[in-house]
């Protein structure tokens, strides 16, 4: 199974270690990722602010690059997801839309023929490689780690038809097969704010607590994330939910790349487990033999 | 106001409406927004919605009166992070969040934004930095912002940035893409094909 | 021998007059060879305008007519009604339409009227290759079919067997009684349900002219208006109908409980069972499924305790025709299948139920025998009633439900007369459009009921505030205030909308209707024709045409008896001739025309090796006379000739 890996900006910054443990798992699994050649940045929510029609053509760029490599492309980052995706299905619904972007690509003789699929590393573990073959790569189970699975906002909403829009459950599945015990999570599509967080933070930090709370309430020991914003915010910020809100999380979140690579006998420097804000070697040391 | 002001103060809103208008109809199935029968599932749906100065149905309510002057005068568009709540259970099937980011466009076009609003300054950093490297940088993407907004902002952020450093997160330096000319190869060749009449639509008067 | 054609053109009034220069029309068309006369008139289709043509008929001999005025779908039966009275075959008339396809689309004088000589030209040309023909009449079978024993279709079959018409009335569940059945009180008047609906029963069951099928389906429908053959499955009940007395007994003694249907999963039934007391017929039936002597092979203490002997374990299936000359399908609606909609919470949160669900917790004969409950048997101090699930969504169905802004209103007053809660009403407009039905929003609103005009986004568990633990959470935007609420009840009524059932694409095969964008059955004209199908004899009426309440159910299952009563006072039916007719000798039998034809009217005989349409059963589509690929099938009155003909003289004429 090959991809072409599209990283995101993300993960070359705070989240190196998403992509450190997204290569090793996807390695272990038969997924060959080859890191798409000079790709730019998506554009997110931010250029979308501003620009709509440069926003789609930075999404063109990146999607004209994966399609002269003759493979889907694989993303880590909801975001990514939703942007390259959005792009990719307004070119193909609107054709004034798609002409223009064509003419714009020209110039740099590249072009766009909307053959390209944009996929989530998550989905495509569950969907693609499937319960026998991650279940056979799982040396260590996570036996019972209580695991409140966190989905975010846009892995399946708007275009993630693969999934439930209010209430997905692959990570569930995932969390399971890894041995872990993915715990009743109601806000587990729930928005974290995002960007939010550095434009008004008391509006964000309030999102964040009713998150914690919840997990919390249900009994979870971590938190697992499959983008890196909700991850930076989940982890980095729970000091200052505490300070205003007089609570006391200490919540381990991990990416769950990570906990599929503890899954599978790496240790916690390879997963970049080490770079962690909130330490999670008591939870681990509980439920996952010798890391 | 006297009369010649609200005569002007209204070809202004009526000017600002058909823009917006306009700009939404180009998005596929932008035209939905005629079918809001403002029931209010977006607003419920809205996680920050309890913030704004205007719920998201309301800004439809705005616009149907002239008044979205008002609406991005207020702190309401940018408090938007894009959860897509809202698009997925409209009724109507309208795409809210499509049209939060044409507001927030036209907000930063026309200069009608929150007074000290952070969120448009983020997002217009963000928008220069790709477009000098090809990548975003996080931290001194942060730093450029607070430099601009919030310089003390800088030492509250010292002890997040040490911990960051410490535990090996900091990137030192952007890194440039080589495709970077090649981008602006192809904004530029946009730019001639809008002006050509190629596709309508905000992007016209690209320097935001 | 040459044609004598009379041409007629019609001013109408200022209509065709005011575009075209009908005296111009009236020259050119004397002109025409074969012409006899051409005249022009104010009205042609007024009663002056009628003896214009007979008289000329009568006194000139004329063979045709053409007259040149409005579309044929308003005067055609007039003018050939006017033409046979003179003694000439009605298909030796022909329409020249030069009003809403010429003088009502053209501003153009100039061009109208050479246009409308145009078409006067075609007409004339056509109408010398037309033919008589000669109208089929078939008797009519008085019996009536009708599928669904509901209210609307016990409305139609007492209205039809008072008459001294005789009945079938087929219902797929053991007992007659729909939906209404079920309900506790209707609305507006607040009668008891089963009060005004078992007389009625009742009555079906005793009518000497109304045979009822329950526990049977339809699973076949041939023939044509007049003479239809239904083919009836009849289930096996395991009880004989004759012998059972109803006393009960066996559903007393029976082991097996399993969840009951009629109240919606809430309840209990046993595996021999009447889905309630009042059950019409009054007899049991066994489920096969849960039955132990069926799964297991014991048991059997039904038929041990039964003083009549009715229990009969080897009860086999039947099959039957049935004879009738017109058929009204009142088979009902469905509901919205409420755990689509995640975002409520319906199957994952307890104490989140449907109107459905209300109902039979309302219900004397219900569940908790009449009490409004919650999972942990206590009474909720505060509900809220959700309007518009499902409904008025492009997520789900589009259309508006009609009938849950009044349920859910009648809801909120028997969940204030029963508990005393505080009731909470989401919705997004009140339609009360009934008679009493906007008093009633005013009683509700007098009980204090609180209603909050935003359609509720969601229903959680996860509480914000000490308020909220332990409750259910609506989250709407009170839009008229512009601020979004978080209303703790203890209890959620879901206002589930009306769907088509899930059967309806089968029935509508099998009786060969059509269905509505929606998926309910159409009907013949939205205003004019609302019970009647496109399908000449068979009918529909209430909500199986579309959502409404009882008082419109019964309306529709009058008008749908009048119809068929109207059908069949006359005593014989008229087959339109306009037909398709195969050449045997052209036909090479490749049989292309019977896959495609949509009302089964051509077979194949196997000795002439060629197929023969039906005269009956043609509706005069079309389909088939254009796929023939020998060019072997035509149609009286739209042969290749005559269509031919026309199309060359526009072609040559037309500007």
């Amino acid at each position: 199974m090959e991809f072409s890996y599209y990283p995101g900006c993300s993960l070359e910054g705070m989240n190196k270690a998403y992509d450190k443990s997204a290569r090793l798992v996807s390695k272990e699994l038969g997924i060959e990722l080859t890191e798409l050649n000079d790709w730019n940045c998506c554009g997110a929510s931010a250029y979308m602010s501003i620009q709509e029609l440069r926003a789609h053509l930075l999404s063109a760029r990146n999607l004209a690059l994966a399609e002269k490599e003759k493979k889907d492309l694989a993303v880590v980052c909801p975001a990514c997801l939703t942007t390259l995706t959005k792009s990719n299905r307004y070119m193909g619904e609107d054709p004034k839309l798609r002409r223009t972007i064509a003419s714009a690509l020209k110039a740099a003789n590249l072009q766009y023929l909307g053959t390209v699929k944009v996929r989530h590393l998550l989905e495509v573990i569950v969907r693609d490689i499937g319960e026998q073959e991650v279940k056979a790569k799982v040396s260590r189970p996570l036996s019972d780690l209580k695991v409140a699975p966190y989905y975010g906002c846009q892995f399946t909403r708007p275009f993630g038809d693969f999934d439930d829009k209010e209430f997905p459950v692959m990570l569930d599945t995932l969390l399971k097969w890894l041995g872990a015990e993915p715990v009743n999570f109601p806000l587990r599509a729930k928005c974290c704010g995002g960007m939010l967080m550095t434009t008004n933070e008391p509006v964000g930090l309030g999102l964040v607590k009713s998150l914690l709370d919840c997990a919390a309430q249900n009994g979870a020991e971590c938190v697992a994330t499959i983008c890196p914003l909700c991850h930076i915010t989940l982890e980095a910020y729970q000091g200052n939910v505490n300070k205003r809100f007089a609570t006391s999380y200490e919540l381990p979140t991990l990416y769950f790349t990570q906990l599929m690579g503890l899954a599978f006998g790496f240790n916690r420097k390879e997963l970049g487990i080490n770079e962690e804000l909130i330490s999670s070697k008591h939870i681990l040391a509980k439920h996952v033999e010798a890391v | 106001m006297n009369a010649l002001s609200e005569e002007r103060s209204e070809r202004r809103a009526h000017a600002l409406g058909n823009v917006f208008l306009h700009a939404v109809y180009s998005i596929p199935g932008g035209e939905k927004i005629k079918e809001c029968i403002q029931c209010g599932t977006c607003s419920a749906s809205c996680p920050t919605s309890y913030a704004m100065d205007y719920t998201p149905r309301e800004i439809i309510a705005a616009f149907r009166a002239g008044l979205l002057e008002r609406v991005l005068r207020s702190n309401t568009v940018w408090l938007c992070a894009s959860c897509y709540y809202c698009t997925v259970r409209c009724p109507s099937g309208i795409k809210l969040t499509d049209i939060m980011y044409e507001l927030k466009r036209l907000g930063v076009e026309f200069g009608l934004v929150q007074e000290g609003a952070i969120a448009p300054v983020l997002s217009k950093t963000f928008v220069d930095m790709v477009d000098r490297y090809g990548r975003v940088p996080e931290i001194p993407l942060m730093m450029t912002v607070l430099l601009k907004k919030n310089p003390l902002g800088i030492l509250k952020m010292i002890p997040h940035g040490l911990r960051l450093f410490l535990h090996g997160r900091m990137p030192f330096l952007p890194h440039r893409i080589s495709g970077i000319s090649e981008l602006e190869k192809c904004s530029g060749a946009m730019t001639d094909a809008l002006v050509s009449g190629l596709h309508p639509g905000s992007g016209i008067g690209e320097e935001a | 021998m040459a044609e004598k054609i009379g041409v007629y053109v019609c001013h109408c009034g200022t209509n065709i007059a005011q575009t075209v220069d009908c005296k111009r029309v009236v020259d050119y068309a004397s002109a025409l060879p074969n012409v006899t006369v051409a005249r022009e008139y104010q009205y042609m289709c007024s009663d002056p305008g009628q003896d214009l043509i007979k008289k000329d008929i009568k006194e000139l001999g004329l063979t045709r007519v053409v007259v040149a005025s409005c579309s044929p779908l308003m005067h055609e039966p007039t003018f050939r009604r006017a033409v046979e009275e003179a003694g000439l075959n009605q298909f030796l008339f022909q329409m020249a339409n030069i009003r809403e396809q010429c003088s009502w689309i053209s501003e153009n004088k100039e061009r109208a009227t050479e246009q409308a000589k145009s078409i006067v030209a075609a007409a004339v040309k056509r109408v010398e290759f037309q033919e008589s023909l000669d109208v089929k009449k078939v008797p009519v079978n008085p019996n009536v079919l009708i599928v669904g024993g509901g209210i609307t279709g016990i409305e139609a079959a007492l209205q039809i067997a008072d008459s001294g018409k005789k009945v079938y009335l087929v219902e797929k569940e053991p007992t007659i009684g729909g939906y209404m059945a079920r309900f506790d009180k209707t609305f507006p008047t607040l009668d008891c349900a089963a009060c005004i609906l078992t007389p009625k029963m009742v009555s079906v069951g005793q009518h000497p002219n109304i045979e009822l099928l329950s526990y049977s389906d339809v699973i076949g429908f041939s023939g044509y208006v007049g003479n239809f053959t239904a083919r009836i499955r009849r289930r096996a009940k395991y009880v004989e109908e004759e012998e059972c007395s109803g006393c009960g007994l066996c559903t007393e003694k029976c082991p097996v409980s399993v969840p009951s249907e009629f109240d919606c999963g809430l309840g209990k039934r046993k595996a021999i069972y009447r889905p309630f007391p009042q059950a019409v017929p009054n007899v049991p039936v066994i489920d096969k499924d849960h039955c132990l002597y069926f799964t297991k092979g014991v048991c059997k203490v039904c038929q041990k305790f039964c003083p009549r002997g009715a229990i009969n374990f080897e009860q086999k299936e039947t099959y039957t025709d049935l004879q009738v000359g017109t058929a009204i399908l009142a088979t009902g609606f469905g509901l919205f299948d409420a755990s689509k909609v995640k975002q409520y919470g319906y199957g994952r949160l307890p104490n989140v139920i449907t109107s459905l669900e209300f109902e039979r917790f309302s219900h004397a004969s219900g569940p908790t025998g009449g009490k409004i409950l919650l999972k942990n048997g206590q009474m909720p101090t505060s509900i809220a009633i959700l309007h518009c699930i499902g409904s008025r969504d492009t997520n789900f169905n589009e259309y508006c439900s009609r009938v849950c802004c009044m349920y859910s209103m009648k809801i909120a007053h028997l969940a204030h007369e029963k508990t005393g809660a505080r009731v909470y009403e989401f919705y997004i407009d009140i339609r009360a459009f009934g008679k009493g039905y906007e008093e009633f929003y005013k009683r509700i609103l007098e009980e204090e009921t609180t209603f909050i005009r935003g359609k509720a986004a969601e229903v959680t568990d996860v509480p914000q505030t000490p308020a909220e633990k332990g409750k259910l959470v609506v989250v709407a935007e009170d839009t008229l205030l512009g601020i979004v609420r978080r209303v703790p009840v203890d209890m959620v009524v879901l206002s589930v909308g009306f769907e088509p059932r899930k059967d309806t694409i089968e029935t509508a095969r099998i009786f060969s209707i059509s269905r509505s964008q929606d998926g309910f059955f159409l009907e013949r004209h939205p205003k004019l024709a609302p019970v009647s199908t496109a399908s000449d004899g068979i009918f529909i009426a209430g909500a199986c045409q579309g959502p409404k309440d009882i008082p419109d159910s019964v309306a529709q299952g009058a008008a749908a008896a009048a119809n068929a009563l109207s059908l069949i006072d006359r005593k014989e039916v008229t087959l339109e001739p306009t037909v398709a007719f195969i050449d045997e000798k052209s036909c090479s039998g490749c049989k292309i025309c019977i896959g495609l034809c949509a009302y089964n009217a051509i077979t194949f005989d196997e000795t002439k090796k060629v197929s023969k349409v039906n005269d009956a059963l043609c509706k005069g589509c079309g389909v088939c006379v254009a796929a023939c690929p020998s060019g072997a099938i035509e149609q009286r009155n739209f042969t290749d000739n005559q269509l031919l003909a026309e199309v060359e003289s526009i072609c040559a004429t037309g500007k």
